[in-house]
């Protein structure tokens, strides 16, 4: 599972840090890493673009996970160069950013935007495969997700839009219906399509969600 | 008397309904000329809801114009746009203004139309939709409440007779019927041979089928249809008779395909009528059913 990241343009990212001169870069040795937006060698590249810029880059680091706990060791460890930084520019994902904000009073700046989680289905292929609804259908739907693989979340089968096992969205993309409907003919199970589902509950989990255990 | 398009499809008549399509803005005097030219001439009128994701006049908004112009409108509702609240609050609205036909429909997705950074709802789909008006007119709405006046509505639903593969659309259609579907309005349909078949099997459930007649306005629109729009198949021989006509006859021949098309289908009694869309030339619809032999 990962999660799949997005680096924000040059103009996003100087606009973020207007006013700010002094920065300390954190990058991720697991999500962002594997993704490509914000690894070593991106931290390094960012690093030489702020400069560019003529901000002041007072040190960076890569945590190897930066939503657990080792980011309060990694910020300790960098106490001086993060005290003499303006703000915290956080190459992780939104995860990394809340964790990172537990430990510090100043300003943490995300160089990225979390898209979805993933799985990597063959090297480099990130697919969003659960959207963590709360209710899952899984068991009646083939192991395929229609929350999650149907553009429009349809529990019931396919719309009208389905075209020769392509989605109306974009015609590269499959039907998670039509997907659903094969898998579930061959296993023998087409009965499970024929239930009718009722509306979901969005409340399953009232948001924001927590748990404590 | 619920709906009188309820009693028209029962009273076995071969029904016509077409469709309406709001303005994007406040000048209505297009669709009033639309609904005044056809509210005499077919048993229901069809109101788009946003049509392919397209922001309008609200699909609500032309079926009361229907209603004062003395036509008989059907509701074209998507779950695109709606929560069940606001859903079920409009068909509350609908029927305390005279509004007794709502077609159900799921809704295109979001990104197909010019509102694109817009969220799709899809709290519901077409069946839970139909399923909400039966729990409606039973009196009680989707939160477990009483209601104090319930509804009656005519449900329709959509089915594609041509989508590729078919079981999966036949399935839904069928969940469709169970859910409360009393007439179906289909997709385009040109290929006759196809459609009966289709209609031979769906003869075994007890609703009314009205085929979707397209108006071909050029080979070019025909062409672009099969090749990019979800279920619609133009078969080669009407393209060709299309692009055979000069440039200035080529609506009247599309105005004759699509008359004889209705006719042969009455001829035979395939189905229970049609559903005429003419797509931005709703003024042409009565010369189609002149066509048609009706």
């Amino acid at each position: 599972m990962k999660s799949i990241t997005k680096q924000k343009s040059p103009e996003e990212i100087q606009q973020a840090l207007q006013g700010m001169e002094r920065v300390f870069i954190i990058g991720c040795g697991t999500c962002t890493t594997m993704t490509k937006t914000g690894g070593i060698d991106q931290v390094v590249e960012m690093k030489e673009y702020l400069q560019g810029l003529g901000k002041r880059v007072t040190g960076w680091t890569v945590i190897p996970t930066a939503c657990d706990d080792m980011t309060e060791v990694a910020m300790k460890e960098n106490k001086q160069a993060i005290g003499s930084a303006d703000c915290i520019l956080s190459m992780s994902c939104a995860l990394g950013v809340h964790r990172m904000n537990l430990y510090i009073g100043k300003p943490v700046i995300p160089a990225q935007d979390t898209l979805f989680i993933a799985v990597e289905e063959s090297p480099g292929y990130f697919r969003e495969a659960c959207e963590q609804c709360g209710q899952c259908l899984l068991g009646e739907t083939a192991g395929i997700c229609p929350i999650t693989a149907c553009h429009k979340g349809l529990v019931n089968g396919p719309c009208g839009g389905t075209n020769n096992g392509k989605c109306e969205v974009d015609k590269e993309r499959d039907c998670a219906w039509t997907l659903i409907y094969e898998r579930l003919k061959e296993q023998g199970r087409l009965d499970l399509m024929k239930k009718y589902q009722p509306p979901r509950n969005h409340h399953i989990a009232l948001k924001p969600r927590v748990l404590r255990i | 008397m619920v709906s009188r398009f309820r009693d028209a499809l029962n009273s076995g008549k071969f029904v016509i309904t077409s469709e309406i399509a709001p303005p994007k803005g406040t000048n209505l005097e297009k669709m009033l000329h639309h609904i005044d030219l056809l509210k005499d001439r077919v048993d229901g009128m069809n109101v788009t809801d946003h049509q392919s994701s397209v922001m309008r006049f609200p699909s609500l908004g032309g079926c009361l114009a229907i209603k004062e112009a003395g036509g008989e409108p059907i509701m074209q509702m998507t779950c695109r746009d709606r929560n069940r609240m606001a859903l079920e609050a409009d068909l509350l609205l609908a029927y305390t203004r005279g509004i007794r036909n709502v077609l159900c429909l799921t809704g295109d997705a979001v990104p197909v139309g010019d509102h694109k950074e817009a969220k799709g709802v899809f709290d519901l789909d077409s069946l839970q939709l139909l399923n909400t008006i039966r729990e409606l007119t039973s009196g009680k709405d989707l939160g477990g409440s009483d209601l104090d006046g319930a509804v009656e509505f005519c449900a329709g639903a959509i089915v594609t007779p041509e989508a590729q593969p078919i079981e999966p659309q036949l399935i839904k259609f069928e969940k469709k019927v169970e859910g409360g579907a009393e007439f179906f309005q289909t997709q385009a349909i040109y290929d006759l041979e196809n459609f009966s078949r289709f209609m031979e099997y769906a003869r075994q459930f007890p609703v009314k089928i009205l085929a979707g007649i397209v108006l071909l306005s050029s080979a070019r629109m025909a062409k672009y249809m099969t090749e990019n729009v979800p279920g619609i198949f133009v078969p080669q021989e009407l393209i060709d008779e299309l692009s055979g006509v000069p440039k200035e006859e080529v609506l009247a021949k599309g105005i004759e395909i699509a008359g004889r098309t209705i006719a042969a289908l009455k001829k035979d009694s395939i189905c229970d009528g049609v559903h005429i869309m003419a797509i931005g030339r709703e003024e042409v619809v009565p010369d189609i059913i002149a066509a048609a032999g009706l």
